[in-house]
C-alpha cells in the first residue's frame, strides 16, 4: 500500500531527522510513502480571515497535485503542514462560495471540492497499521526510557481538525506505549511553545519554553518527544537559554517521534541524524543500552 | 497587565466602521462575547501583553481603535488557539487577533521587516519559522 506523502519545507533541510526515520519506518511497516510531485510550501499557517482567499491558495495546490497523483489520502509529519492542509481541505469541502472563488483562480484544469483526507503519521499508525502491529514490529523495545509526549498546539486545535480529543489526547502515550517506552503524561503536554514569536519577539522564547519543560521534568521525564520542527527549535533554543541563565536548569534530550519509531523497529540509527537534536539524546540513549 | 484602568467612551472616539471591519475580517460575531475572562486565563502569551485578550474583544466590539491601535497585544499573539477552543461562548478569538493585526498591515505597515532580522539569525531560523512569521508581522 502507498500513501501520498507531503514533507514541507523544513523537512528537506533543518529537520531532516524528522524525515528520514520515517520513510525508513515506513518501509519496514509496509506502506510507501510517495512524495506529492511538484508540492509547494503549504504557506505554515492557515489565513484566517474571511476576505484573504490568496494565501488559500498554496495549500490548495499541493491538495490539487495529490488528486492528480490519484491518491485519497495525504500523509504529513509536520504538525504545521498537516494544520494548514487540513484547515484549507475543509474550506473547500464546506464553503462553496469560496470554493468556487478559488478553483476559478488556480485553473489547473481539475475542481478541487475537498475530495482528499490529510492525515498525521501518528493518524496512520493507530488507524491504517494498528497499535498491535507496530508493537509487534519492534525489534529493540525501548524499556525504561521516560519519554514526554508533547502535543503542542497545531495537533489539537482547532477542534475540527484535531487528530485527538483536544483536552485528553491519548495518540502520542499509545505509540510510545506501542515501542515499549514509559510514557510521561504532563500537564502543559498541549501548551503553546512560542511558535513564530521566535522571528519578532526572540528573547520571549524561553519563558514559554520555561512552564513547558519544567512540567515534563516535575513528572519525571527523561526526554520529550516532538511532532513539529518550530516546537523543537523553539524548545531547544529556549532550553539553551535558560540553562546559560540558570546553571541548575536541568538539561531535556528532545526526539521527533519517528526517530523512537525507527530506533524501536530496529533501523539503522545512522538514519535518525540524532546530531540535529537538541539536549544531547545520544547519551541517554547509551545510558539505556539503546545505542552502541 | 492592564495597559490602562479605564477608558473613555465617547461617539467621537467609537468608531463603528472599525468594529463592522473586524467583524466582517474575522467572521465573528464580536456581541456573542460575554467577558468571562477564560480567553485570558488560557492564553499563554497573556504575560506579555498590554491589553488582555478579553479586554480586545470589548474594545474592539466598541469600535475604540485608537486603544488598540498603539497595543503590543495583537502583535504577540501566537494563534495558538487555546482560546478558542476554551471559550463557552463557541467564539473564536485568534480571528479577531488576525483582522486587527491585518487592518494595520494593510496599510503597508510592517511588522517586522525581514532586513532588520541579522544575517546570521535569518539563516539559522528554520523555514517553518520564516514562513510563518512573515506571514504574521508583513502585509
Amino acid at each position: 500500500m502507498s500513501l501520498a506523502y507531503y514533507p514541507g519545507c523544513t523537512l528537506k533541510t533543518r529537520a531532516r531527522n524528522l524525515e528520514e526515520p520515517a520513510v525508513a519506518s515506513m518501509k519496514v511497516l509496509g506502506l510507501q510513502l510517495d512524495e506529492v510531485p511538484r508540492w509547494n510550501c503549504c504557506g505554515g499557517v492557515y489565513s484566517l480571515a474571511e476576505d484573504d482567499l490568496i494565501h488559500q491558495v498554496a495549500p490548495i495546490r499541493n491538495l490539487i497535485r495529490v488528486k492528480k497523483q490519484g491518491k485519497t489520502e495525504l500523509v504529513t509529519l509536520c504538525a504545521f503542514c498537516l494544520n494548514t492542509l487540513k484547515r484549507a481541505n475543509l474550506l473547500m469541502k464546506e464553503d462553496v462560495e469560496k470554493r468556487n472563488t478559488i478553483n476559478s483562480f488556480i485553473d489547473e484544469g481539475l475542481d478541487y471540492s475537498g475530495e482528499v483526507e490529510v492525515v498525521h503519521l501518528l493518524e496512520v499508525l493507530r488507524d491504517y497499521v494498528g497499535w498491535d502491529v507496530v508493537s509487534q514490529m519492534v525489534k529493540l523495545p525501548l524499556l525504561g526510557l521516560k519519554v514526554a509526549p508533547y502535543y503542542g498546539c497545531t495537533l489539537l486545535r482547532p477542534r475540527e481538525v484535531a487528530i485527538d480529543n483536544v483536552e485528553s489526547p491519548v495518540i502520542f502515550r499509545d505509540f510510545l506505549k506501542a515501542l515499549g517506552a514509559r510514557p510521561v503524561d504532563f500537564p502543559e503536554s498541549t501548551r503553546c511553545c512560542g511558535s513564530y514569536q521566535i522571528v519578532s519577539s526572540p528573547d520571549d522564547i524561553a519563558e514559554y519554553a520555561r512552564p513547558i519543560l519544567n512540567s515534563a521534568l516535575s513528572q519525571g521525564a527523561e526526554a520529550l518527544v516532538l511532532t513539529c520542527p518550530l516546537c523543537d527549535y523553539n524548545l531547544g533554543e529556549g532550553q539553551q537559554e535558560l540553562m546559560k541563565k540558570n546553571s541548575g536548569f536541568r538539561r531535556m534530550p528532545q526526539f521527533y517521534f519517528t526517530q523512537l519509531l525507527a530506533l524501536a523497529l530496529g533501523l539503522d540509527p545512522k538514519i535518525c541524524h540524532f546530531e540535529l537534536n537538541y539536549g544531547k539524546p545520544e547519551s541517554l540513549l547509551r545510558i539505556k543500552n539503546l545505542l552502541a | 497587565m492592564t495597559k490602562k484602568a479605564s477608558v473613555t467612551i465617547s461617539p467621537k472616539k467609537s468608531c463603528r466602521e472599525f468594529a463592522k471591519k473586524v467583524k466582517q475580517l474575522s467572521g465573528q460575531n464580536l456581541q456573542l462575547c460575554y467577558q468571562c475572562g477564560m480567553c485570558s486565563g488560557n492564553c499563554p502569551a497573556a504575560p506579555n501583553m498590554d491589553i488582555s485578550p478579553r479586554r480586545i474583544i470589548e474594545l474592539a466590539r466598541l469600535g475604540l481603535e485608537e486603544e488598540i491601535a498603539g497595543s503590543r497585544t495583537v502583535w504577540v499573539c501566537a494563534s495558538c488557539l487555546a482560546c478558542a477552543v476554551n471559550c463557552p461562548r463557541g467564539f473564536d478569538l485568534s480571528k479577531v487577533m488576525e483582522a486587527l493585526r491585518l487592518l494595520t498591515l494593510r496599510k503597508n505597515v510592517d511588522r517586522v521587516r525581514p532586513e532588520d532580522i541579522p544575517p546570521e539569525k535569518r539563516s539559522e531560523l528554520p523555514q517553518i519559522a520564516m514562513v510563518s512569521g512573515l506571514r504574521k508581522f508583513t502585509g
